[in-house]
């Protein structure tokens, strides 16, 4: 996921749309800059609440520079960029209200301009030829501009607005190097405050501030931006994220105000104004980007409306190469869109492509990608004409989008979060998206207007993300925590300061006193400044909270192992990694001098471990009587880590000694759970439980559920929901005694995931599952075990937590998912919280939001920290309001949508059936596809429309339908289903994204073209290529991450120098059948392979499993059940899906 | 016969309907609490569980009762409901004690707001009842103090059969 620590994305566009400067390159930036500037003093100055009010929104300058004129080269320059300079320097001092402050000026003119000339005639295309080209009929819009820079550049792609990764830059890569004096950590706590000097950087991923231009640039290869920054100097130049190399001399166009609440930009939508040919970025009411149509981008080549054939050979034709690979595709005829031969099919409408003609139309030759000279080319450029006059005033988030026609839709890089449009100066100290982000950025006003969108509203957040590496995290200590007095909302930097003494709670909008201590900056040194506190600077920050946080002492760091060591277990040969683990990591525990441990291992009797201080060795006490379970000692089974080490350390060695022999094959697992519990209860703690079988003795004996046959059924799935509500139950006691229960289930057979992942679900634990892990015959899930267990033991931790989500008013929370146990309407129990959990939340709209222009929502998350201090994290997010479904659309997040999506269909699935969750998401599809037709657009024409922010959102409910969890028809052991439910409820959304829709890269031709470099080493970025088969060639290889696997495959005739280079086999013959991870060549080409899945891998916090497959292989499966575009025997291709969809809304 | 088995029903189930009825108002002031962040969601479910059975079965008590006393349209009127708690039992979530609530589900809004209504709709349908018992009662006493002095008075064999009983009023009435 791209960080977006780039609040100056709409600090550009504000800039812009305060006066757009002749030089979009350099200077004009100067005042939102201010904050990323190594000037420590500037930090706190600038992004004050009432910043820019002053300066920059109010003379927006009129509509003058849209007079109608030729194309993007012909817009008028405005003032230069010095005209709002003054504007930071003015707006720190004044206290205005944030959320007055972008009222537009009254009698803003609307964004309307005289139409301009109608499409160039020469390029109009014959009626018949297909039915893309009566686009421009069915339309009476004249295309804007624009469209005549395409005639220039016939070989590029239309002109668009600026892709998602050009604004953002993509990910954040975690490891770059921090900014000089901005990035000062925080230290400990000094005085009143302790934090980062500047407090806008810390929403910054630690990137230099120079390489956030990086990040705007429009490197095709490199959707992580740092190396091919032009012009990356030091300093805030670089901010401005819209120029291109190619259109640094054209002015952009200027919004003539920041913010509209009128939400003019989009409104104009449908109506077709002729206007400057591209709108703002996605939600960039505020910002408008700079005309997009002038040069070459190759960056932005995905996006182009029927371009990809020019794509195909500039950007992605090298996967194209080989020709075996194409008919592997899966497609049973190719849609006008989909392929380039011209006329020949014309007269089909694109839904019904005629099926005689497919083979045919299937170029067996990457040559036939190519464009051919006249007919074709003229039409798909008369279509994209047409779509670009569709285009003309719309933002790039509305871009019109018919998917049956425009096969290319993903992006080179990471899809990122858009932005709301907010105005810059809440935008800039808005919540990280990685960490806090919504559905909808733009929240609709009424509840009936959310239902005609027909898109889930929510948040999906990661609270307790390590932040350390992407961003700051200001840890303020105070003896006060300056909190709202009737809602209790923290403050945060969207209150509005009324005067010096006041402020306004932006959830209940009740006004507050200031207290004294709050009206010192502790930075600034200076009194009377309550704005510039970091409170109210920071969407993210954490407080050391005073005694009235605590309902008791806080509790040490507490973990019990809780030991599987039955036959089945033994055989699985786990505990020999475990303890060694363990053993390795044991200083590496989070804790203080107060940190206990514990162990007990079960088979068919509970066995605990006398560890007191004193013992010469550890003394094994076992308990038979499994229905009523008793602490043999109760004192000294919990040790002080410290003081036993050495005796901890002996039982970890001969632990796994110890039931070598053994044959006792029963597991009772449930009374073991219950002695955790007992010993746990008094303190609270993780508990961590490895298990291999299913419980089979005393409390929670559980049966087998599962029915081989019924695998692969296509009907209902059963034995979704738990068999007992044992587990249920005593997660709740656990979790009234905050005592967190993590899961470890390593099995080769049916464990019912779904009754024993209670245990953790409502215990805010965590859920691993490694089928079929075997020490010997499945090195790859030991390597996974390992790297997972490490992560596992050594990652932070929060203890004794609780979380409570809070709203404006007027908005409330239906449903959360994640892994808690919901105390009350906004409080969540986390026993533990870990780095690595993720919640979403369902919200409904209970009262309109008339009267508010921004709605904000607040997570905090209070926890006791693994040395024994009492915290609380905030997030605080802002979202604008809107009031037209246009802007709600463009609003729409696609991958928070899919996400919250997939959470709800669990749920689904669970209380009804599969069957029934299945077609929720299809009709989630349909219904906001159908509605946008019916009612966002005003010109109907033929095909599948979607807004451009939308335009994955079928890929992506195809994906889910396709998912472990929710496919049918495809054998799924019901464990794995189940797990994969799990996971889709509890991982954060940027890994559950992998999973649903994994990406795919040709790694066998890297080259260190738009390459990263992080910390000296160089990382290739390989273009993302569809998860189709038809992207696959035999002389490549090439490699999917799906998250948590990673498959590496070989074509058969696989490039030799790749095979002796990489893999470090002679040839093809001699690639083992199983291979799991790459040999350490000392060559470039293996060099650079390692270092891209290195990246990979440590972009996240488990560790993924490399699977090097042949062509031949066996897991050959599990690669080929991941092409989701293609047609599987029970489901459905993805043009297929569209058709499908298609009908379902045109009824 | 001043007391028959009808009229005893009918007052039984006054009675049972007034017991009903705090059920119901328990049920509902429970609910609000939790919406209201006043009680921890295991709590309630603990206090409203054992709760829950109780009031089914002084339903279905009663129920039998009319069963008995063939007061058919009364039994009618209390079907639906009869009915709804059986299915309502039936699709419980998997607990091991006796109850509806899941402490881990009853804060999802839908649920909560389901119950809610459900709280409220049960109020009104035992508030109507317990009037409609005591027109019953009423009647039947009614009957039973006229038809008694009217066998004095008549001396017809008035037979004192329940059937005969309900429809007598009419009769009284004429007279």
């Amino acid at each position: 996921m791209s960080s977006t620590g780039f609040n100056s994305r709409n600090g550009t566009g504000q800039t812009y749309a305060n006066g757009p400067s002749q030089n979009p390159g350099m200077g004009f930036n100067i005042g939102s800059q201010a904050p990323y500037s190594p000037m420590p003093t500037k930090g706190p100055v600038a992004p004050g609440a009432g910043l820019y009010n002053s300066g920059p929104y109010q003379p927006g300058p009129p509509a003058g520079p849209y007079q109608p004129g030729p194309p993007a080269g012909a817009y008028q320059p405005g003032p230069p960029a010095g005209a709002f300079q003054p504007g930071p320097q003015a707006g720190p001092y004044q206290p205005a209200a944030p959320v007055s402050s972008y009222h537009p000026p009254p009698g803003q003119p609307p964004l309307t301009r005289p139409p301009m000339g109608g499409p160039p005639p020469t390029l109009t295309p014959p009626q018949s030829s297909s039915p893309a080209p009566r686009m421009p009929h069915a339309q009476a819009t004249p295309p804007p501009p624009a469209a005549m820079s395409h005639n220039y550049y016939p070989n590029q792609p239309p002109q668009q607005s600026p892709s998602p990764a050009w604004q953002y830059g993509a990910a954040a890569p975690p490891a770059a190097a921090p900014h000089g004096a901005m990035r000062a950590p925080p230290s400990g706590p000094v005085g009143n405050h302790v934090g980062p000097m500047n407090p806008a950087a810390t929403l910054l991923p630690p990137q230099p501030s120079p390489s956030s231009s990086a990040g705007y640039a429009p490197t095709p290869l490199a959707p992580v931006p740092h190396s091919t920054a032009p012009g990356s100097g030091p300093g805030p130049v670089p901010l401005h994220g819209y120029t291109q190399p190619g259109n640094a001399s054209t002015p952009p166009p200027m919004a003539p105000h920041p913010y509209q609440p009128a939400s003019a930009p989009y409104g104009a939508l449908p109506t077709g104004h002729a206007m400057p040919p591209m709108g703002p970025p996605p939600m960039g009411n505020a910002t408008p980007p700079p005309p997009k149509a002038e040069g070459p981008s190759a960056g932005n080549g995905h996006q182009a409306p029927y371009a990809f054939n020019h794509l195909e050979n500039k950007m992605a034709g090298a996967p194209q190469s080989g020709p075996p690979g194409r008919h592997l595709g899966h497609y049973p005829s190719l849609p006008p869109g989909y392929n380039n031969t011209p006329a020949s099919q014309g007269a089909a409408p694109p839904m019904h492509p005629p099926m005689q003609t497919a083979p045919s139309q299937y170029p067996p030759q990457p040559q036939l990608y190519q464009q051919p000279p006249g007919g074709p080319g003229l039409a798909q450029m008369s279509s994209s004409l047409a779509s670009l006059s569709l285009q003309g005033n719309t933002p790039e988030a509305l871009r019109v989008v018919n998917l049956l026609q425009e096969r290319n839709l993903l992006p080179a890089g990471p899809i990122p979060a858009p932005t709301p449009p907010l105005p810059q100066d809440l935008q800039k100290v808005n919540c990280n998206p990685e960490v806090f982000r919504c559905t909808l950025s733009s929240i609709p006003q009424t509840q009936s207007l959310l239902n005609k969108a027909k898109l889930p509203l929510g948040l999906l957040l990661h609270p307790f993300k390590d932040l350390s590496v992407t961003l700051q995290l200001p840890v303020v200590t105070s003896s006060t925590i300056v909190r709202c007095r009737s809602c209790r909302t923290y403050i945060n930097p969207f209150v509005s300061f009324l005067d010096q003494r006041r402020w306004k709670c932006n959830l209940c909008f009740r006004v507050n006193d200031v207290p004294e201590e709050f009206m010192y900056n502790p930075i600034s040194r200076s009194y009377g400044e309550p704005q510039k506190r970091p409170e109210v600077q920071n969407a993210t920050i954490e407080f050391i909270a005073p005694s009235e946080y605590m309902l008791r002492p806080p509790q040490p760091a507490v973990y019990l192992f809780v030991l599987d060591v039955s036959h089945n277990a033994v055989e699985t040969g786990y505990l020999n990694v475990v303890c060694q683990s363990l053993l390795d990591n044991i200083s590496a525990l989070p804790g203080d001098t107060r940190t206990k441990v514990g162990f007990i291992t079960f088979d068919s009797t509970i066995h605990f471990y006398n560890l007191q201080e004193g013992l010469s060795q550890p003394q094994m006490l076992i308990v038979s009587d499994i229905e009523e379970i008793f602490l043999p000692t109760p004192d000294s089974l919990l040790v002080n880590l410290n003081e036993c080490k050495e005796l901890v350390q002996d039982l970890l060695k001969s632990l796994p000694h110890i039931f070598e022999k053994t044959m006792e094959t029963q597991s009772a697992l449930g009374p073991a759970l219950q002695a955790a519990f007992k010993l746990l209860s008094p303190t609270g703690g993780r508990v961590s439980v490895f298990q291999t079988q299913l419980p089979s003795m005393g409390v929670g004996a559980l049966k087998s559920r599962e029915d081989p046959n019924q695998r692969a059924s296509a009907k209902d799935i059963q034995h979704l929901a738990p068999a007992t509500d044992f587990y249920k139950k005593l997660a709740l006691d656990c979790s009234g005694q905050q005592v967190a229960v993590d899961l470890f289930l390593l099995s080769a057979q049916y464990c019912d995931l779904a009754s024993l992942g209670c245990i953790s679900r409502y215990s805010a634990g965590s859920v691993y599952y490694y089928p079929s892990y075997h020490h010997q015959h499945n090195p790859a899930q030991v390597e996974r075990f390992e790297k997972d267990l490490k992560r596992y033991l050594t990652r932070k931790i929060g203890f004794e937590a609780v979380m409570r989500i809070r709203c404006t008013k007027g908005l409330s929370i239906h449903t959360f998912h994640g892994n808690f146990f919901v105390r009350s309407t906004d409080l969540l129990s986390l026993p533990n919280v870990n780095p690595d959990a993720g919640f979403a939340v369902q919200m409904s709209i209970e009262e309109n939001l008339v009267d508010m222009q921004v709605v904000s929502f607040q997570a905090a998350l209070l926890y006791t920290s693994s040395k024994g201090e009492r915290r609380i994290r905030v997030h605080t997010l802002c979202l604008p309001v809107v009031n037209s479904l246009t802007d709600v659309f463009a609003g729409a997040d696609v991958q928070a949508v899919t996400g919250l999506l997939a959470s709800m269909a669990v749920d689904r699935s669970v209380s009804a059936s599969l069957g029934d969750a299945r077609d929720a998401m299809t009709n989630a599809a349909i219904d906001s596809l159908a509605s946008y037709r019916h009612a966002a657009l005003t010109i109907q024409q033929p095909g599948l429309l979607a807004p451009a922010c939308l335009r994955l959102f079928p890929l992506y409910v195809l994906a889910l339908l396709k998912q472990k969890a929710f496919r049918t028809g495809t054998s799924t052991r019901l464990d794995d289903r189940v797990f994969s439910m799990c996971q889709l409820k509890f991982q954060p959304l940027v890994y559950a994204m992998l999973m649903i829709h994994p990406t795919l890269y040709r790694v066998d031709d890297l080259s260190d073209q738009g390459a990263l470099n992080i910390s000296e080493r160089t990382i290739p970025q390989p273009r993302e290529l569809q998860l189709s088969v038809e992207k696959l060639c035999r002389e490549g290889a090439f490699l999917m991450d799906a998250g948590s696997v990673m498959h590496l495959w070989v074509g058969r005739s696989c490039n030799p120098s790749f095979l002796t280079q990489v893999l470090g086999v002679p040839d093809y013959a001699a690639l083992p059948q199983n291979m799991y991870q790459l040999p350490e060549l000392e060559t470039a080409e293996s060099q650079r392979t390692r270092a891209f899945i290195g990246w990979l891998r440590e972009q996240r916090p488990f560790y993924p499993s490399l699977h090097i497959i042949r062509d031949d292989s066996p897991q050959k499966g599990d690669f080929m059940q991941n092409m989701i575009e293609d047609r599987t025997e029970s489901a459905l291709s993805y043009y297929e899906f569209l058709l499908h969809m298609q009908q379902q809304i045109s009824k | 016969m001043a007391f028959t088995f009808a009229a005893f029903c009918y007052m039984l189930a006054l009675l049972l309907t007034a017991a009903l009825i705090f059920f119901a108002i328990w049920h509902i002031i429970a609910f609000d609490e939790l919406k209201t962040d006043y009680k921890n969601p295991i709590d309630q479910c603990n206090t409203l569980n054992p709760l829950v059975l109780p009031e089914y079965l002084i339903h279905v008590f009663f129920c039998v009762m009319f069963f008995c006393a063939a007061e058919w349209l009364t039994l009618g009127l209390n079907m639906p409901l009869l009915a709804y708690h059986v299915w309502r039992y039936m699709t419980r979530p998997v607990m091991s004690g006796p109850g509806l609530y899941d402490p881990t589900t009853i804060m999802n809004a839908d649920i909560l707001a389901y119950c809610q209504k459900e709280g409220w709709c049960k109020l009104a349908f035992y508030l109507l009842s317990f009037f409609y018992y005591l027109y019953g009662v009423y009647l039947l006493f009614l009957l039973c103090t006229l038809s008694c002095s009217g066998a004095a008075v008549f001396g017809a064999g008035v037979q004192h059969s329940w059937f005969y009983t309900k429809r007598a009023p009419r009769t009284a009435d004429i007279h």
